[in-house]
């Protein structure tokens, strides 16, 4: 059944080769865990890439009960932590694993660091990199506003104020992220958009970027 | 000649029904794989699909009005019920249209249209029916379906005690 239905779209569209591109390519020795142990330090940027998918499916499903407004805000964290049905663990893997993707990014920027495989023909590779590090900051920084919880509120209220002490642009910065004069109802629905709509948008593309590029140019060789 | 076939036939290895090392690999990886996705997967779906299993709530009987003020001709009445939406609790005033029938007994519909949900009022054009103002559907006064709309009126279920209405959640129409 499965197979007939594969078969009739494969004959059309010739999609075969496609997935075959990626399943017959071979992992070299020295980046395969079973020829040389320490090798698992090649994993990292694959970890980071799974708890990513985790992060963003677990917050397309958290969207299914949250509000962003400052009333219900707080109200609708705790009732879908609460009440619903495995709301704990949901929402415990998005706030767990939000630590976990920049814990296994910073040892595969390590990794890549120690090994040189950011030097020549990887430079642009390294930069695509640093800017999806850099947007991983940003949806830590816009999520955690999301519960409207004291610690929340404060966390914000420093960061934009750090943002602020930048000279001559600080405070449109500042003006820009607060949406107003307070950390208030347009901070929420500023960092609702900012981290549900545009940094995943803009990590997509980052990420597609480094993953062609890897694929195009292969991994480093041993060291 | 033939002494030499049946001795290939004697050394044929013997065809047992076993997986092969690369099945058996696909199988494990698979399993496991499948195994993981559902870990992650699971939870989320049970989460999203939380209002499907939930019990829904009961609805109370509201006081709404004493049986005398309750007159032959439809009258209009407002009651509030508490309602829990999620993390939202208010206090919605919902109205029912309650008169008393031939046969005497009080009994209280539901003035949302069962055409396409409008609100219904009572004698808006003199012709002692419920109409509706979106696209004209009719009622009688018993809440049966004259034009345009394909069933009757919802009721209020009814309760008559020591002289007080008491209206409870909305049940299909009894009268038509």
């Amino acid at each position: 059944m499965f197979k007939n239905v594969y078969n009739w779209i494969d004959e059309r569209l010739d999609i075969t080769p496609l997935w075959r591109d990626v399943a017959d390519h071979e992992v070299p020795e020295h980046v395969n865990p079973a020829h040389h142990f320490s090798a698992f330090v090649y994993c990292f940027g694959g970890l980071t890439f799974f708890i990513t998918i985790i992060q963003i499916l677990s917050g397309m499903f958290l969207t299914l009960y949250y509000v962003p407004d400052i009333i219900n805000a707080y109200a609708s964290v705790d009732y879908l932590q609460h009440q619903v049905a495995f709301g704990q663990i949901v929402r415990g893997m998005h706030h767990f694993g939000a630590s976990l993707v920049i814990v296994m990014m910073f040892l595969h920027t390590l990794r890549v660091f120690f090994t040189g495989s950011y030097k020549a023909p990887r430079e642009m590779n390294w930069v695509v990199g640093m800017l999806i590090f850099f947007i991983m900051l940003g949806l830590g920084f816009t999520g955690y506003l999301l519960p409207w919880d004291n610690k929340a509120y404060y966390a914000t209220k420093v960061g934009v104020e750090i943002a602020a002490s930048v000279p001559v642009i600080g405070s449109y910065i500042a003006d820009f992220l607060y949406g107003g004069d307070i950390v208030g109802a347009q901070t929420l629905t500023r960092f609702f958009a900012i981290h549900v709509f545009f940094l995943p948008g803009a990590l997509i593309a980052m990420l597609a970027a480094h993953f062609l590029m890897i694929r195009k140019q292969g991994i480093s060789g041993p060291l | 000649m033939s002494n030499h076939e049946q001795h290939e036939t004697a050394h044929r290895p013997v065809q047992r029904k076993e997986m092969s090392r690369r099945q058996f690999l696909s199988y494990t990886l698979g399993g496991t794989t499948a195994f993981m996705m559902g870990g992650a997967v699971l939870p989320m779906v049970r989460f999203a699909v939380d209002p499907l299993l939930t019990k829904k709530g009961e609805g109370n009987l509201v006081k709404v009005v004493e049986e005398s003020r309750v007159t032959a001709e439809p009258q209009e009445f407002k009651f509030k019920i508490h309602q829990i939406d999620g993390w939202y609790e208010s206090e919605p005033e919902l109205v029912a249209w309650i008169s008393r029938g031939n046969d005497g007994k009080v009994f209280a519909l539901s003035p949302v249209c069962k055409h396409l949900g409008c609100t219904i009022f009572w004698n808006t054009k003199g012709h002692n029916e419920y109409d509706c103002p979106c696209h004209d559907a009719r009622y009688s006064k018993d809440g049966k379906n004259l034009a345009v709309a394909n069933s009757p009126l919802d009721e209020y279920e009814v309760v008559v005690d020591n002289g007080i209405v008491y209206l409870g959640p909305l049940v299909k129409n009894t009268r038509s």
